[in-house]
């Protein structure tokens, strides 16, 4: 057969692992995996496309390289991504030298200048660095790839992905995490725009004492399917592991979806973990799915938590708000962006933070706010 | 001058069991430079009133007219009302997290006002105005009401009557929940306010206490849905000690 390798059937973890496409069977949209998925626009990212092309990567310190060359240690768990891998031919590596200290932020712009491309990019932060990468994902075509994340023994890392994009646009991602001892790891993902967006967060500790700090915004609004799946394997003792994700569904038809598994395997004594999404439904017709799920193997843990809400608009927030003679839309505005204010206030960098904030405001519809120049 | 004119007015609220009539025949006048007390048992549809005035869309209104200085009141949005000069102290102030208290007045100064203030006249006009109900400056960094005490909720909607200077506010139960210094701090805050605009105040309560601070110069009693009594000052005096009973007696 192939090179692939058997898992052990764990309801939560990925079941094979290959290099070979062939090694995976080709999903319907029944599968589990899929079904809540915007199958239609992914499924093209099962079929190899000779004429696509690579996602370009700049920046400062950023190289792009010859596929062989680059040595991932990450090995694909579907097949959409075992197709990418398989037939990306450059890659974007960023390698943080180990004891190296960036105040400033490490900016990544992502383009592509096919109508169809794949992607693979290297973060790999060195022992005991410590950086911050913004990576400015502006979709333009349909992309299928992986932001492969090494954080190494001791390093902290702060990654922010922001991805902006129409709704022609289909984004299939996987985006893995491998935290060696001691590592902190903050991802912060925002997904301001964008047609099919799948992402898939995987997080594994090589070694104890790991921390990963998951935060996400995402807007979706007509025309858009933003799809999340977060998966923490905790296999490692006294691992950390923190999610918060919020999500606004803006108009009808706009769709969301957030899976997050986290399995805590029986060696894992000492775990901390915490995952939550909330969701703000803001118009009848849209539709956000959430599923958290926590699998554990052991009882010996720190502490082990999950939540999910999708609510409706606050009518007596917009009503207090409106009562002080702020007009409907800018209390709807206000609501929301205080809604999305406490995901933000845990990105450590303020002006990314700011950036963001600005970005989630324009998309709503707001050009500045009073009282913002304070 | 203005004056706020409600005539026989009937609203009722969607419940599970269908629509519930609360107000059943309001008739109701408010004028400048005066202060109003209305006391009433619990349940008897004074928020409600409060919140029909403002605008609550959880209440229909079913007959009976809102005019503000002869202007319809009942066919303007929410926050038209308030830029037309109405405001509410609610009786339980809502928490809007992630929204700070600075942000939240200077927009709503901001639309009352038809303008931004000069930021750094703001500063000042907000630092001060904090300072007069005692508040520490700090609240305005905190998120709107979210963690506030009772106390400190209703505060800071005394913050918000100085700050917007409408000329009628109604405050419901603003005294409950506040120890007897906080009474006597936004009992100033009011009665300042009322003395600087000559705005016309209802008072809704449940106790003669604010009423030592602030004076009415009428007192309605409420009960089932309307105004049963009118009196003067007095008036609050003997509920006080004889409570409502001789208002809510069975009738059936
Ligand atoms: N949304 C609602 N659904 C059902 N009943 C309601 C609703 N809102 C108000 N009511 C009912 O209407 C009546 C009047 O309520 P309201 O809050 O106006 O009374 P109140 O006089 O302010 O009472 P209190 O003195 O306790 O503040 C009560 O019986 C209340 O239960
Ligand atoms: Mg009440």
């Amino acid at each position: 057969m192939t090179n692939a390798v058997v898992v052990p059937p764990l309801d939560l973890a990925p079941q094979t692992r290959s290099f070979d496409p062939a090694a995976f069977i080709e999903p319907t949209s029944r599968d589990e995996e899929w079904k809540f998925s915007a199958f239609s626009q992914l499924k093209q990212f099962f079929i190899a496309d000779q004429s696509a092309g690579n996602v370009h990567a700049a920046g400062v310190g950023v190289n792009m390289l010859d596929i062989h060359q680059v040595a991932s240690t990450w090995i694909p768990t579907d097949l959409a991504a075992a197709i990418a891998r398989a037939n990306v031919t450059e890659a974007g590596v960023l390698e943080i030298e180990a004891q190296s200290v960036h105040k400033e932020p490490i900016v990544i712009d992502l383009t592509t200048s096919t109508t169809k491309a794949y992607q693979h990019i290297e973060i790999v932060a060195g022992r005991l660095s410590d950086a911050t990468v913004v990576i400015r994902q502006n979709l333009t075509s349909q992309i299928n790839g992986a932001t492969v994340v090494t954080v190494g023994d001791g390093a902290k890392l702060t990654v922010i992905t922001i991805i902006d994009g129409d709704t022609s646009t289909a984004l299939a991602l996987q985006l893995p995490v491998s935290l060696g001892r001691d590592a902190y790891f903050t991802g912060a993902l925002a997904i301001i725009g964008g047609g099919a967006v799948r992402i898939q967060n995987a997080i594994t500790y090589t070694a104890p004492g790991g921390t990963a700090e998951l935060f996400g915004v995402f807007l979706s609004d007509t025309g858009q399917h933003i799809e999340q799946r977060i998966f923490v394997n905790h296999d490692q003792p006294h691992c950390k592991s923190d999610v918060m994700y919020k999500g606004a569904l803006l108009n009808p038809g706009a769709r969301s979806v957030w899976i997050g598994d986290v399995l805590v395997r029986k060696e894992a004594i000492g775990t901390d973990t915490h995952q939550v999404n909330r969701n703000l439904v803001l118009s009848d017709g849209a539709r956000a799915d959430s599923v958290p799920n926590l699998e554990l193997e052991t009882g010996d843990i720190v502490k082990a938590g999950h939540a999910s809400a999708t609510g409706r608009f606050d009518d007596e927030q917009v009503f207090y708000l409106q009562s002080r003679g702020i007009p409907l839309d800018t209390a709807r505005q206000l609501v929301v962006r205080g809604f999305f204010a406490e995901v933000l206030g845990r990105v450590g960098n303020t002006h990314w933070r700011d950036e963001l904030l600005a970005k989630i405001s324009q998309r709503l519809g707001i050009e500045k706010f009073e009282g913002d120049d304070e | 001058m203005s004056s706020l004119l409600i005539t026989d007015l009937y609203a009722q609220v969607e419940t599970d069991q269908g629509p519930k009539d609360i107000l059943k025949g309001v008739t109701l006048k408010i004028e400048s430079g005066r202060t109003y007390a209305i006391m009433g048992p619990n349940g008897s549809g004074k928020s409600t009133l409060a919140y029909v005035i403002a605008g609550h869309p959880r209440y229909t209104v079913t007959s009976g007219t809102i005019t503000l200085d002869g202007v319809d009141v009942l066919s303007m949005s929410v926050d038209e009302r308030a830029r037309a000069g109405l405001f509410l102290a609610m009786q339980y102030p809502v928490e809007v997290p992630g929204v700070s208290v600075a942000n939240f007045l200077r927009t709503a100064v901001t639309a009352v006002r038809g303008e931004a203030p000069k930021l750094r006249l703001w500063i000042k006009e907000m630092k001060e105005a904090m300072a007069a109900i005692q508040m520490d400056s700090s609240f305005a960094e905190r998120n709107l009401n979210e963690g506030f005490s009772g106390g400190e909720k209703k505060r800071l909607e005394i913050l918000q009557l100085a700050l917007l200077r409408p000329k009628i506010a109604v405050l419901d139960e603003t005294d409950s929940g506040l120890d007897v210094d906080a009474l006597r701090v936004v009992s100033e805050g009011v009665n300042r306010f009322r003395d600087e605009t000559g705005a016309g105040t209802l008072l809704i309560t449940h106790y003669t206490r604010i009423l030592r601070y602030i004076k009415p110069d009428v007192v309605h009693v409420f009960a089932d849905g309307r105004i049963v009594e009118t009196g003067g000052a007095e008036l609050a005096e003997i509920l006080e000690s004889e409570g409502y009973e001789r208002f809510t007696t069975v009738k059936s």
